[in-house]
């Protein structure tokens, strides 16, 4: 206890050491960082809206990417076991955020210490509100999975709520889908019937999750299962699916970026998390830097900034206002975020708690019935 | 005179009823379909027109047109064909299976088709003989086409791995450069191909190297355990990569940590002499094996006769023996290089994000963001590859040349 409170007591020192006398650069920092992220657009965006603008007011950084967040759970564990820790700070969703601050491979933040007050005067704790899921995790942006259409495939009716994935009457042909059962098995609960306040309580029942699996049953013979992000995007633009889920940015890129004919909808749509985790263990100088680098990285115009090039939500409640427009488009961004009130009249949130307990039993049991 | 030289002399011409006209039929029905398909006919109307294009060529040309003439006719009846169901794409695609069909005509109306087995052969061997050369072209088709296909797609003006209608109406509109543009100007590809550039060469220079000296060594009757050092040089070739990999990770992360703590390298610097140390490793295998296998045409009395000459061993390899197996040493030296320049899983597990080699990012590319530019870079790198091999394979032909192996 006594040693904790002490090491906060330094941190909270040095870090208002760092603040105060930030010009006089009191301690020494890394130069160079290496940061994992996703690839695509999404790692442009955030190479535009927060590591350019640091770079410029830091020139001596330098920063090396590694597109790595998909195996960055098995990653951080291998370099863990070998000692050798070459990432300085990690992009991963909520849900790894989570495992790898139950492993201790990733450390526990300070928010009202590490992370910058809001631009309107809220403390830290409240801007972030909900996104801080773990006591690890340094939420960007909110996301959402959600489905989008071929217009030219669907006929004169485009589909307008999520169940237009199980009606293979109205909507004939392929569709792709998650292969995980993370938001594949709500939306079969709530087309079969379920009360949405209900189902995880109807999912985490034996006869729940038979309940989804014969939904799903259903259209299985019409199913594209896809692994990558990118993957929904391709086989909408080639015509081999008609609908199917993939990120909100994605099908964003592929609609207003590709002009690609597919419409989407927000119904229904899954929100979840993504943000930073620092690996532990790092030595004083790179930690410095990373956290020099996330306090700018995640302040309240950092994060507005970021939805000029993807359209991701800002995980900031302050960020919202400042939303501005798309960096080359030039449209407004605010009405392509998954948490604009428009498109948010019918969400899930997604259960953290109820897939960390679940999340291992249900795998399972979707690949199984994947491969019957 | 000129009859003696007739392939089918002796052997009566198969009936054109019961013969040649149905096989033309299948020929022309199978060529429809796909023209229909692709001409948006949809297939039972294009089989029709293919029978029926197919069924009035053979009844006409050949009796009435000597074969230039005739093929070029068909050639040209079906390109016109093709340009008024298609446009300009389908006068491209008409020209190519019109010519195939007027081939067909010929070779199945005049006896061709037996031109390359003896008078003596019955009709099952003329057929097998066919149906011999038809399975080595489909395999030759197998293996190319899925590589050719990458290169007209990597011209795409769009951000998909996608033939869109454009790109087939041949719509100039509808290719660009733009992927290519990416490749050569985006810092995302230009440092992963600065990587490969550096790591591939060192790594090949080591494993040349050592798995000539290695080579060279095993060849020697008086070494003892040959075998067994042998199968343990091989072994990164035989041993599945990702357990190399697994093996290399936690050992190289050791010796990196050893090096930048006790000899002061830079973390950057240690990244790369690992991942080249490993590269090394998985090519040293195919060094060894072209080398021995050269070593065993190598007369070791030549050895023999230079050191009676006075020569060192030292000057005796320079002089004599690495001249005569110098194609053994450069071609494990190409297999070297292409495995270090193509390897993604060790690099994967062994180097940092600043060693990051063109295969990881293409691999990195494929997964997170379906992007043309990764077809791009294949076709440059397939480019790269025909050129390579067909430089060593001059190289191989004059060496040969020069020390007479062989005429021409």
């Amino acid at each position: 206890m006594t040693l904790k409170t002490k090491l906060g007591a330094t941190t909270a020192l040095v870090l208002a050491g760092t603040t105060v006398f930030s010009a006089a650069n009191a301690q020494e920092m890394a130069n160079d960082m290496t940061i994992v992220s996703w690839g695509g657009a999404y790692q442009n965006s955030q190479l535009k809206a927060y590591v350019e603008p640091y770079i410029a007011a830091n020139p001596d950084v330098t920063v090396v990417w590694d597109e790595s967040s998909a195996e960055a759970v098995a990653k951080l564990r291998a370099m863990n076991e070998a000692g050798n820790i070459t990432w300085d700070l990690v992009d991963v969703e909520a849900a790894d955020g989570i495992r790898l601050c139950d492993e201790g491979l990733v450390m526990e933040i300070d928010v009202e210490e590490m992370l910058a007050e809001g631009d309107d005067g809220t403390s830290a704790e409240d801007d972030f509100g909900d996104s801080l899921v773990s006591d690890c995790f340094i939420p960007q942006i909110v996301f959402s999975t959600t489905v989008g259409y071929r217009t030219d495939m669907v006929g004169d009716t485009p589909p307008s709520d999520i169940c237009a994935i199980f009606d293979l009457e109205t909507y004939p042909g392929m569709r792709s889908l998650n292969r995980r059962p993370l938001a594949n098995m709500e939306w079969a609960l709530l087309c079969d019937g379920v009360a949405k306040d209900d189902i995880y309580d109807v999912l985490a029942t034996d006869e729940g999750q038979a309940q989804a699996f014969a939904k799903l049953d259903t259209i299985k013979e019409n199913v594209v299962w896809w692994t990558a992000g990118a993957d929904t995007p391709q086989l909408l633009a080639d015509g081999e699916v008609v609908m199917g889920s993939t990120y909100n940015g994605r099908l964003f890129s592929a609609i207003a970026e590709q002009d690609q004919p597919i419409g989407m909808l927000w119904d229904a749509q899954m929100l979840d998390y993504d943000g930073w985790v620092i690996p532990d263990g790092l030595s004083e100088e790179r930690l410095a830097r990373v956290m020099d680098f996330v306090r700018f990285a995640t302040d309240t115009q950092r994060l507005a900034d970021q939805a000029a090039y993807i359209s991701y939500g800002p995980a900031r409640a302050s960020s919202a206002p400042l939303v501005g427009d798309h960096a080359e488009l030039g449209i407004p961004m605010a009405e392509h975020m998954p948490t604009d009130p428009a498109n948010a009249t019918n969400v899930f949130v997604t259960q953290y708690a109820f897939w960390s307990d679940y999340r291992d039993d249900l795998d399972a049991k979707f690949q199984a019935w994947l491969a019957q | 005179m000129a009859a003696a030289f007739n392939p089918t002399a002796g052997k009566p011409l198969r009936p054109f009823l019961t013969f040649a006209l149905p096989l033309l039929l299948a020929f022309g029905a199978i060529l429809g379909f796909i023209g229909g398909q692709a001409a948006g006919l949809g297939p039972a109307a294009g089989t029709l027109v293919g029978m029926v294009v197919a069924a009035v060529l053979a009844f006409v040309l050949p009796r009435y047109l000597p074969q230039q003439t005739g093929r070029w006719t068909a050639t040209g009846i079906c390109g016109v064909l093709g340009l008024l169901a298609g446009g300009l794409a389908g006068f491209i695609g008409g020209v190519i299976l019109g010519a195939l069909l007027g081939w067909a005509v010929y070779w199945l109306t005049t006896g061709n088709y037996r031109r390359g087995v003896p008078v003596y052969a019955t009709s099952g061997q003329t057929l097998w003989h066919n149906a011999f050369k038809f399975i080595c072209g489909t395999i030759f088709f197998f293996l190319i086409a899925p590589i050719v296909t990458v290169i007209p797609l990597s011209f795409n003006a769009e951000n998909f791995f996608t033939f869109t209608p454009g790109m087939l109406a041949l719509d100039p509109e509808a290719y660009s450069l733009r992927h290519y543009r990416d490749f050569f100007t985006n810092d995302a590809w230009l440092q992963p191909l600065k990587n490969s550039l550096i790591i591939a060469p060192l790594a090949t220079i080591i494993s040349v190297t050592l798995g000539t000296l290695a080579a060279i060594g095993l060849s020697q009757s008086h070494v003892p355990a040959r075998r067994a050092i042998m199968a343990i040089l091989i072994s990164p070739m035989i041993v599945p990569l990702i357990i190399s990999a697994t093996g290399m990770f936690f050992f190289y992360s050791q010796m990196g940590l050893w090096m930048e703590e006790y000899l002061g390298l830079s973390k950057d610097l240690t990244g790369y002499i690992k991942v080249v140390l490993a590269h090394a490793a998985l090519g040293i295998p195919f060094v060894i094996i072209t080398v021995t296998a050269t070593l065993v045409g190598f007369d070791q009395s030549l050895t023999r006769a230079a050191a009676n000459m006075g020569a060192g061993p030292a000057k005796t390899f320079f002089k004599i023996q690495m001249p005569l197996i110098l194609p053994g040493v450069i071609s494990g030296g190409l297999f070297a290089f292409i495995t270090s320049f193509d390897e993604v899983v060790v690099v994967l597990f062994v180097g940092a994000a600043a060693q990051k080699t063109l295969p990881w990012q293409m691999f990195t590319g494929l997964r997170e963001q379906i992007s043309p530019t990764i077809l791009a870079v294949a076709t440059v790198l397939v480019c790269v590859s025909i050129c390579l091999l067909t430089v060593v394979e001059l190289l191989r032909r004059r060496s040969e040349r020069l020390r007479g192996m062989s005429p021409g």
